[in-house]
Order: structure tokens, then sequence, then C-alpha cells
């Protein structure tokens, strides 16, 4: 039997962007969509907090998707099967509110398909008909369109350089979409906080109900610390217990673009470090 | 260790009639000097040496009813404890301390012993009270540094189980004193690391995580099983607990930290103290790039608060390298809640105190970094609720001074995640807290117990271990009669 934690599968999925299948029973049997864990791969790990992309509750594994930003997530690129990340914890915040509301139009953006999936899935099972518009800037750093394509009723792709899909951003498409007969009567969009926030600028002008998910900046996950607040209908939500997921129309998302980046400067110093560290052992 | 002791010193000091016990001046602790140690993390007193403790212990009158045990929320035998001290005893001395405290060098370095045993101590009503605290850390390093010390016995099994929710000091204290009783213990914790606020929140300088990790282990022995990144209330519910345990306690503490909602609290550089503590303590953030975690890297530091936390946030702040940090209190330094001890360190080291100050807002950069503290000036008026002269703010006394970094530091709700998700568990309305009767530390939930900041807000650590004292003896009095329905625990008195 693997341990709680041990990598099964690390897999490329695009440039800078690994799939990992990782062993965790509990945690795949309970998770919801919308949910996400906290991993530490180290005794000196940061703990970051993760989306879950997929889990068979069966096999008991999860699937986490993670871009290479920072020291953390290259260090994890060079986990191996049989390697055990040192802490796992979850399944973290409140699951997405799922309910037959109709027609629900996912937007995923780069690595935000990811979590979306999940929710995709969810909605899906509930009766709605699904939507899915997927977002990437070129057709390499597409992901999981396999697997969106599986749970939806249509899909819909483009890419930022029209290597792929239709030329353009996920907000002409959905305004599209909005416009015809097919008009969405819910939306959830997961991606960089900037489409989020012109997706939430969009539906607001339509009045379309509209779910994101943030991913601040976390530590313990539990409340504890409020470094993960974010400013939600001008109060002051923790996402890690009150979220992840929060009224679009209502997130500061300048606000949260700006928190995001507060220890940019630490995370590239460490990132070089690291790779600096990785060339010696070669 | 024995070979250093002065034989015929001690006893000296043993034949000495009581008047001239009291004639013994109150032995100084050796500690770091103050311009060396606020730049590094390394513990600040020292600790006492042998003959040192020796000469302190036999300041000790052994007095007939001695007050300083009626001061200590866990009832160490003081005088037996520090007889055995006073005879060179060290290891009579830590056996008998562990008969009630097993976290001695923890309770010896933060328990505030000025407010109870020391307080309480007859030579304290004339001169300097014994050095109750100093004695109690002294007897703890004694036995650490012989290695690994006694396990306590263990009660024969006794088939029952109980889950413990938190392995800070309630739950640390309710797990060693069941497992006396031979019940199964299972501690959940919901960080990678144990020791609640003891690991993430008391600073390194005045609580090195060995010391802690050492105690801890001793539980660890004792056959308790301590399962980590257990959020209970997130990624398993109390009703799931209560299906494999005979009954549970939550020990969960006070962890919500509070904001005072002003303008530009949400910029880069502001800080819970609960945030910067744990990236510093916990994750060692002092030690980046070594470790992974990052902390603001400061020049100008404002600590809002008054409180003990406060203190260990400017005094960590300084530590990471911060030009100038100030405490910003809007009362007066004498209704500061800090314990004395902190107060002076933090000076000493170098904390500037902005009293009878309050901010009002805090105004950013583009990039949304703190860069000004915009603050009032208060005066003091009539005592309030808590007794203590409430601060009035003076109308447009109103300035701005530049900080790169503000910690605020003004206290934590206790955590709801548990309360939210367990059906019939009452909270009190108005303070978050878990509806508890401090006799019995039974909730009102059948086979549910709680202690510590959860059940009565943000307290002390001994207070949270008295707490897991009475609730274990409860715990065992429920698994063995059945009985849910008491108002009292028979054979103690009621909770003060």
């Amino acid at each position: 039997m693997p341990e709680v934690g041990e990598i099964l599968e690390n897999g490329k999925l695009a440039d800078k962007v690994n799939r990992y299948r990782v062993h965790a029973p509990e945690i795949a049997r309970r998770r919801k969509a919308g949910q996400f864990v906290i991993i530490r791969v180290d005794e000196n790990g940061e703990r970051i907090p993760l989306t879950i992309a997929d889990a068979s509750a069966g096999e008991g594994w999860l699937e986490l998707v993670v871009q290479e930003v920072g020291k953390t997530t290259a260090r994890m690129t060079q986990l191996q099967p049989g390697d055990v990340l040192r802490d796992i914890v979850g399944p973290l915040g409140a699951p997405t509110h799922i309910e037959k509301v109709g027609t629900v139009a996912i937007v995923g953006g780069g690595i935000g398909i990811a979590p979306a999936h999940p929710i995709a899935q969810a909605m899906k099972q509930a009766g709605n008909r699904v939507i899915t518009i997927l977002g990437a800037r070129s057709r390499d750093l597409l992901i999981m369109e396999r697997q969106m394509r599986a749970v939806s009723d249509e899909v819909h792709v483009c890419t930022d350089d029209g290597s792929y899909g239709e030329k353009g951003l996920v907000t002409d498409v959905l305004k599209k979409i909005i416009e015809s007969a097919a008009r969405p009567q819910l939306v959830v969009a997961i991606g960089p906080v900037i489409m989020m926030k012109f997706v939430s600028l969009l539906t607001k002008e339509y009045q379309i109900p509209t779910v994101v998910s943030l991913n601040p900046i976390m530590v313990d996950g539990t409340g504890m610390c409020g470094g993960c607040r974010v400013s939600v209908g001008g109060k002051t939500k923790f996402a890690c217990v009150d979220g992840p997921e929060f009224d679009g129309h209502l997130v500061d998302f300048e606000e949260l673009m700006k928190r995001q980046a507060f220890y940019r400067e630490q995370e590239q110093q460490a990132l070089e470090r690291f790779r600096h560290q990785c060339r010696l052992q070669d | 260790m024995a070979s250093e002791l002065d034989r015929k010193e001690i006893e000296r000091l043993q034949a000495l009639k009581n008047k001239e016990r009291m004639q013994i001046p109150r032995q100084r602790m050796p500690e770091q000097d103050a311009g060396e140690r606020r730049r590094n993390f390394r513990e600040v007193p020292h600790g006492l040496p042998p003959m040192v403790a020796v000469t302190e212990a036999n300041r000790c009158i052994q007095c007939k009813k001695p007050l300083c045990r009626e001061g200590c929320p866990v009832g160490i035998d003081i005088p037996a404890f520090i007889a055995c001290v006073a005879r060179g005893d060290f290891l009579g001395g830590i056996r008998k301390m562990k008969e009630t405290n097993m976290l001695p060098a923890i309770c010896g370095r933060v328990c505030p012993q000025e407010e109870q045993c020391e307080k309480r101590c007859t030579l304290g009503k004339k001169g300097q009270p014994v050095a109750i605290g100093r004695l109690e850390r002294f007897v703890a390093d004694w036995e650490r540094q012989q290695g690994q010390g006694d396990v306590p016995v263990v009660g024969p099994p006794s088939g029952k189980s109980v889950g413990v929710v938190g392995s800070g000091p309630a739950g640390l204290t309710v797990a060693i004193d069941l497992r006396r009783h031979g019940h199964q213990v299972t501690i959940y914790e919901a960080l990678h690391a144990p020791g609640g606020v003891l690991m993430y929140g008391i600073p390194e300088f005045r609580l090195p995580k060995e010391i802690v990790k050492a105690e801890v282990e001793v539980v660890r022995r004792m056959g308790v099983e301590i399962r980590y990144n257990s959020v209970i209330g997130k990624v398993e519910t109390v009703d799931e607990l209560l299906e494999r345990h005979d009954a549970v306690f939550l020990g969960t503490g006070a962890g919500l930290p509070w904001f005072m909602g002003l303008p530009g609290e949400n910029l880069n550089g502001v800080y819970s103290a609960n945030e910067y503590l744990t990236r510093s303590n916990l994750m060692r953030a002092y030690d980046f790039p070594n470790a992974d975690t990052p902390i603001a890297v400061s020049r100008r530091v404002a600590v809002i608060g008054g409180g003990n936390v406060a203190m260990d946030s400017a005094r960590t702040a300084l530590r990471l390298g911060a030009e100038k940090v100030m405490i910003v209190y809007r009362r007066s330094e004498k209704e500061m809640p800090a314990r004395n001890e902190e107060i002076e360190h933090a000076k000493e080291e170098g904390v500037e105190f902005m009293l009878l100050h309050t901010p009002v807002r805090y105004l950013g950069d583009e990039q949304g970094r703190v860069q000004q503290m915009e603050c009032l000036k208060m005066k003091l008026g009539e005592p309030d609720d808590s007794g203590r002269r409430r601060p009035i703010p003076i109308e447009g006394s109103e300035f701005t001074f530049p900080v790169d970094t503000v910690i605020v530091a003004i206290g934590n709700g206790p955590n709801p995640l548990v309360p939210q998700t367990t059906e019939g568990l009452e909270v009190d309305p108005r303070r978050g807290t878990i509806k508890t009767n401090l006799n019995t530390m039974r909730t009102s939930r059948r086979g549910v117990f709680a202690g510590g900041d959860i059940a009565i807000g943000a307290a002390t650590v001994i207070l949270a271990m008295g707490h897991g004292r009475r609730a274990a003896r409860s715990i065992h009095h429920y698994l063995t009669t059945g009985q849910w329905e008491v108002e009292e625990l028979p054979g103690e008195p009621a909770a003060g």
C-alpha cells in the first residue's frame, strides 16, 4: 500500500504545468467540487494551497494540476512516483454550491481549467446543461480539454494567439453565448485574476450570477492567520474557510492581484537559489 | 551534575533558620545581553546554574499553609519540589513536579508566575517572592539535560478511547491525564506540528521549539497517538469522532485573528499577529531562504496592541532586522495586559512605545504596500467594564508617520470551525466560545468536553492546562459512571 501523500504519477501537461496523481484515500473520499488541499513538500517546505482537479474515491487518489511558479512548485516537478509529500491536508474550503439552475457556463482559463473540472462534472451530474469555455495563451498551454469535453454539453476553446480554437479572449466567447438563445443562468469562472475580473464585469452587465474561485496566499488554511483575506462586497473574508468561491460581482480583484504579488521578490530569490542548487547537482 | 554541587554550602543553607533564609536575596537569572539578543532568535534567559537554584530554593520557608499552591491553576506541590531542590535532589524535584505538571519546561517559561504562585508567596509580602517559575524551569531543564526523563506510569487499559482535538496546552494535558487512567487517546492536530500556540504563537527566543518537541515526545511515549493535518470541522466532524471514541475533548484554541476594520487594513505589509508569528515560528521564515516560507523584510514596524502577543511580535520584528519597531497602544503602560517581564525585555531590546495612540487608517503605494499609518492621540477617561480606564480619542489630533509593516495584535476570537459544524453544541453568541460548565468542562453535547481558549476566550497557557486537568477528571468520571448530568465533580471544589 502506498503512503498518504505518495506520488503515484507525475506527468507534464503543458509547458511548466504538471499533473500529479497523489495517494490520499481519505481526502479522495471526502472531497467535493470546489475544495482544495494544502501541501508541504519537505521539512523546510512552505504550505501551499492546491485545488483538486480530479479524484477517485474507489482508488484513493487525487489529481493536482500545478503550474511551476516558485520554488515549491519547481521542486514538485522533480518528484518521482514513490516520493512522498511531507504533508497533505484537506479537503479544505467550502464546497461549490451545486444545484440545477438550467444552463451553467464554466469558464476556465489556463491552469484554472483544472479546478473547474470537478465543478463542471458536478453541475452536469446535477442535471444542468454545461457550456464550457476554455482559454489558454496558445495551443500547447491548453490543458484537460478531453476531460472537460467529457463533462460538458458544449465546449468552446479560445487562444490568445489563435493557434487553436478561436483567436481571442474567453469574455468574447462568453458574450456571444450570453447574447444567444443559450444564455446561462449561472457562470463559474476560474483562472487568472484578470480573467475572473473581466468575466465578472461582463456578467454583471447582464445580471448573471457569477462564482469565482480565488487562490490568494495562504499559510494554515484553517482561518487562523488571515493571510488569505479578500474584500468581498466591502467586507473582509478569509478565502481558506469562507471561500475559496465568492460572488464575482462583489470581489475586489485589484486588491487580490496586489496581495498575490506581495512576496514576488522573495519568491524569485528562492526560485533562483533553487535552480542554482539544481545546476550544481547536475 | 552532583559533583558540581557544593555539599558544604548546601548543608549550611539547609541549617538556616527562617529569618536567615528570608535574608537571602532573590537570585538573578543570567540572560543574553539585550544588544546581542535583539538580533538573534536564541532564548533570552539562560536558566539558573545549579548552585544558584539551590540557593534560591533555600529562600523558601516551607509555609504550613502554602498559599503559592493555591495560586497555581494545576495545583503543583510547590513547597515539596522546592524542598528537593534545596537539598540538591533535583531528580526528586522533577519527580515531585511531574506528579501534577507534565509540561514544566513550558510552564516554567511562559506562566505569569507573578500573577499566580509568586503573587501569593509569603516572602513577597515584605520582599521578593521565591522565584518559583525559575526553579520549575530549572528542574525541567536539568532532567532534559540528563537524557530521556521518566515516562509517567500509564494506567491499565480501560477499554475506552478519547479523541482530543488540538495539541496545544489544554489538549496535551488532557491526553497525559487520560493515559494515566488507562484510556486510549488520539490527538487530532490541524497543523503539521504539535503544540498549537506553543509552536506557532510563542517565539523561539521565549520558548525554544526543541523544548516543546521534547515535552510532546513524552506524551507520545505514554502511548498517545497524534494525527497531524487533521482539521476537525473541515476534514472530519466531531460527530464522526464520536463514532470511534467514547468521548471527545475540544481544545481548539483562539484561532481567529481580530482586525479593526480600518481603511487600508488589507494592504500588503499589514499582518495579523497570528500570521506574522506563524510564519516566523512554525514556518521558520526567519531562516528564509533555507526555510521556504517568506516574511516581510521590514524597516519600520508598528505593532498594534499591548498584550504578550504584541510584545512577541515586536521582538520578532526586531530580530528579523527591522530598524524601528513601535508598540502602538491606546491606553497607558499601566493598563497594558502584557507581563511586566515582556514589556521590560521589549524595552531593553529597543522597542519603542507609542502609548495613548490608536491607528485610524493605513495608506499604501501603487503596489498596494502599506507606507503610512494615520494615528489619533488618546486620553484616559473613567474605568470601563474591564476596570481599566477607558481611552478617549482627542479630536483633531490625527497625524501620519511612515511604516512598511503593521502587525495587528489586538486579540483572537475562538476558532469557529468546530462550533460551525457540530450540531447541538451551544455557543456563546457574543463571544463565540463553546458554552462549557467550568466545573466539569462539559458542553451542551453529551460526551463532548471543552477547555482552554475555545471555552473562555484568549487566556493563558497555564489556564488551558488547568482546564485540561479538570476535563480529564471529568472525562474519567463520565467514562466510568456513564453519568452526564453532573454540576460538580465529586471530591473537587467548584472552579473559582
